[in-house]
């Protein structure tokens, strides 16, 4: 393959690849802390497992 | 074709940046989302943890945003014929209207969900309704149907507070309707006032603002009628469960300096207005932008310092 010149086209889809691979990598982080949160705060339980099997409600 | 090189004809001087993407979510109405919705949380009478407050926040900003891109999506055809909206990325070429309706769509969905999820379902179902009333009942319904569009309107734009106070607490009270009816009175008077000075943009765009429909002397007797019912309520708002003596103190003297502009605009004529450029109208519309966040602000400061035993009476 030959040698070609970067247009300045490929800058500008780079900013834009750029821009949404750091929002999808912030929405992942922010997914977790969140998880992190919500699985440590006092209120959270794990639901009741029933003598069949299936969940009931939580405590 | 596995070559990745690009095509001459597939090459477009205009062709969208990260940017041009962002500008379709409204970023400057996104800013006043994002600070209503903050008070409303931070006024609720309930701790939130910090990481839940700014998903909170985060996700009823991007709500608010997708009804901006939806909102630019409907009305392309009457942005590119007025002077404040023909830069916006769908008239200027740079977005096309179906990535616009895509992206808002896809970020409605994203923003209703995860709030829900970050803080409760009746949230979520909140900002559900006002993406809805803001791009069906308002943008695609009453816009071009009269000319109370702006105080229909208005409402969307209050919603964020109450957002915000429900994320907090998962209910509802009369507190959060209170910063929701500050908006609300204070978008007629701020709209009309920018179409005194922007007056041709609404007449080419065959939108029914006040202005076309009954006239700008009607217009200006409705800025005054709104300022005063306005200052009268966000003047009592100090004395209810939001309120304190910070906020009564700027609320005074707000108020007072916003009355004085309404009846300057009032008093005034075309022929008085052309000569100096609309400078008493340009001035109110800026004075309108302070106004509304200086009451947010006092109402965050009486809410911050609660706890302190200071703020509220």
């Amino acid at each position: 393959m030959s040698l070609r010149k970067e247009h300045e086209l490929h800058d500008r889809r780079k900013g834009r690849n750029t821009g949404v691979g750091l929002l999808l990598g912030g929405f992942v982080v922010l997914v977790m802390a969140l998880t992190v949160v919500k699985l440590t705060s006092n209120s959270f339980t794990f639901p009741e497992v029933q003598e069949d099997g299936t969940l009931g409600g939580s405590n | 074709m596995s070559d990745a090189s690009i095509n001459a004809s597939m090459i477009r001087e205009d062709d969208a940046s990260f940017g041009d993407y962002f500008a379709l979510l409204k970023p400057r109405v996104m800013s006043l989302v994002v600070f209503t919705a903050f008070v409303g949380l931070m006024a609720a009478p309930v701790g939130v943890h910090p990481v839940i407050g700014f998903c909170a926040i985060l996700f009823i900003a991007i709500g608010g945003g997708a009804s901006g891109a939806l909102n630019m999506w409907w009305d392309a055809d009457i942005d590119q014929v007025m002077k404040r909206t023909k830069s916006r990325p769908i008239p200027a070429g740079k977005v096309d209207k179906g990535e616009a309706l895509s992206l808002g769509l896809a970020l409605s969905g994203l923003s209703v969900i995860m709030l829900a999820l970050a803080t409760n379902v009746f949230a979520g179902a909140f900002l559900a309704f006002t993406i809805f009333f803001y791009v069906v009942i308002y943008t695609m319904w009453l816009k071009r149907a009269t000319p109370q569009n702006i105080v229909i309107g208005g409402a969307a734009g209050a919603f964020p507070p109450v957002i915000g106070w429900i994320a907090a607490t998962g209910s509802m009270t009369v507190e959060p309707w209170l910063m929701f009816a500050l908006t609300f009175l204070w978008t007629p008077p701020h709209f009309w006032a920018l179409a005194l000075f922007m007056r041709n943009d609404y007449d080419m765009a065959d939108v029914p603002m006040l202005t076309v429909t009954h006239g700008r002397r009607s217009t200006r007797k409705h800025i005054l009628v709104y300022t005063v019912i306005l200052a009268a309520f966000a003047v009592a708002t100090a004395f209810t469960g939001v309120g304190g003596p910070i906020y009564l103190a700027v609320a005074l003297v707000l108020n007072a300096l916003f009355l004085k502009g309404a009846v300057q605009i009032w008093r005034r004529d075309e022929e008085i207005c052309e000569a100096d450029n609309f400078k008493v109208e340009r001035s109110f519309f800026k004075l309108s932008l302070l106004y509304l966040f200086l009451h947010f602000g006092a109402i965050l400061a009486e809410a911050l310092l609660r706890p302190y035993g200071f703020g509220g009476w």
